[in-house]
């Protein structure tokens, strides 16, 4: 579950003030709203990225108001993916497995695993610069949920696709959301994506959440 | 189909491209031509026997090694000071910030000498003193190093700072929501990252230090076989009319500097150098 309630958050001179809504668990929310409108500042609210001056935010009936980033267990894409250009994407998927510490047979089991998941096996020791944008947007997303989160923030995953690649991965993110459970806060402008996978849509105008 | 007021075509013919490309290629040939030049010369100036004559000079070797081993010192050195500077100024804000990005330019805006001359005076302080007594730094081995230390780390901390502007600060964003802490992101994302910036940052503080002769000449003397680095062997065998001697180890000097930057270009491609850092 996300629970964000009555938040005030900033970035730079632009604010959002009171905001205010729930996402039960296991459900695919949707975040709408122009460009420039606040979308990504709250989701990196919720992330932990940035900072709020009021209000709180409940994961999982946890307060993690307060809570650095590193320990809210939120998984996250953003937009440019910001995938790891040094290293493979065996190592994107063990990165937040091997921050933990995870005995190495059981971090290659979960790499598998994810590998499987994805459908991204044969890419495993590619790194990201040879990745075709629906490969790298898989790998973003495997990376962000190897240490199983209990909540996704995606922020316009799909932007960058192309139309026939976008509507395969807009499929296969339910399906996933479907298969592991996790609660999903998706950004976008697009009204098709937010009908074809919300179970909730929120719309971010003119700094409330309708 | 003229009528008033309606679009019409009118034909253009841009002007010819040439001028201005063949104003790029003088200007950029006329500043090509003088560096390349200037090394002709020098090597025509010398012979065979020059260069033999400064490596049976035990001086001349002295001065060498000193010169490789406290621009190998300073390059570490200043590396492991511009990397957290160059990090600290590219990613967070703080008050005083603008200020500290002013003092890091002094260095660079200082004429050398005046650099000499107030590292002599620093150590002439009470704080300079104590120091001194712990180790002992003006005229002696540790000078040369300070001296040089000064001027390349100024360069190294504006090129790692650029470096480190230059990469996207959402890939440590994305580490931290995988749990790691900013030390963690740092060292397994940022720094893998920089490692061209950080080779080049250390070729320029090597080279900025092979070439320092101000600060070294004031603050750690001219002596033979104790403070004597190759910009000092040119000034002590121009001082003394030799100049053959002084070109060939000038040459020296540039080849060394070359060697540097091939190394540097040649191992700064490969891709997997720093591979699992």
């Amino acid at each position: 579950m996300i629970a964000v309630r009555n938040i005030e958050c900033s970035a730079g001179s632009f604010r959002l003030k009171d905001i205010a809504f729930e996402i039960p668990s296991g459900s695919y929310g949707v975040l709408m709203g122009k460009t420039g409108c606040g979308k990504t500042t709250l989701l990196e609210a919720i992330c932990g990225l940035r900072g709020v001056r009021s209000g709180s935010i409940f994961l999982d009936e946890r307060d993690v108001t307060r809570l650095k980033a590193a320990d809210r267990g939120v998984g996250y894409v953003p937009q440019d993916l910001a995938l790891f250009p040094t290293l493979r994407v065996r190592d994107h998927l063990a990165f937040a497995l091997r921050i933990r510490r995870m005995h190495r047979a059981l971090m290659d089991r979960r790499v598998d695993e994810l590998a499987d998941l994805l459908g991204i096996r044969h890419l495993l020791d590619r790194r990201p610069s040879g990745l075709s944008g629906g490969e790298a947007q898989r790998v973003a997303l495997g990376r962000a949920l190897s240490a199983s989160p209990t909540v996704l923030c995606l922020d316009e995953p799909l932007s960058a696709l192309d139309d026939d690649t976008r509507a395969e991965m807009a499929e296969f993110l339910k399906r996933v959301q479907q298969q592991t459970g996790v609660t999903v806060l998706h950004v976008t402008h697009s009204k098709v994506e937010a009908v074809r996978l919300a179970d909730r849509i929120l719309v971010l105008d003119a700094g409330k959440i309708r | 189909m003229n009528s008033e007021g309606q679009a019409r075509t009118v034909r253009h013919a841009a002007p010819s491209d040439a001028p201005f490309i063949i104003s790029l290629c003088v200007l950029s040939g006329v500043y090509v031509f003088l560096i390349v030049g200037m090394l002709i010369a020098d090597a025509a100036y010398t012979s065979t026997r020059d260069f033999r004559a400064i490596f049976a000079s035990p001086e001349i070797r002295y001065a060498l090694k000193l010169s490789l081993v406290s621009c190998s010192l300073t390059t570490i050195l200043s590396l492991w000071i511009a990397v957290p500077i160059g990090y600290l100024l590219s990613r967070f804000e703080f008050p005083g910030r603008a200020f500290l990005d002013a003092v890091l330019d002094i260095p660079i805006v200082l004429p050398p000498l005046v650099i000499g001359l107030s590292l002599l005076i620093f150590f002439q302080t009470p704080i300079g003193r104590a120091i001194e007594g712990v180790v002992p730094i003006t005229y002696a081995i540790p000078s040369v190093i300070l001296a040089q230390f000064m001027v390349a780390c100024a360069f190294a901390v504006r090129t790692l700072r650029t470096t480190f502007d230059q990469i996207d600060p959402r890939r440590e964003q994305v580490a931290l929501t995988l749990g790691c802490s900013r030390g963690q992101a740092f060292w397994m994302i940022t720094f893998p990252e920089a490692r061209r910036g950080i080779l080049t940052a250390g070729t320029l503080a090597w080279a900025r230090a092979l070439g320092e002769f101000g600060p070294i000449l004031i603050f750690s003397g001219a002596t033979r076989m104790r403070t004597e680095v190759l910009p000092t062997t040119v000034f002590l065998e121009m001082s003394i009319g030799n100049v053959e001697r002084a070109v060939a180890v000038s040459l020296l000097m540039v080849a060394a500097a070359v060697i540097v930057l091939i190394v540097v270009r040649v191992f700064g491609s490969e891709q997997d150098l720093f591979r699992g850092l």
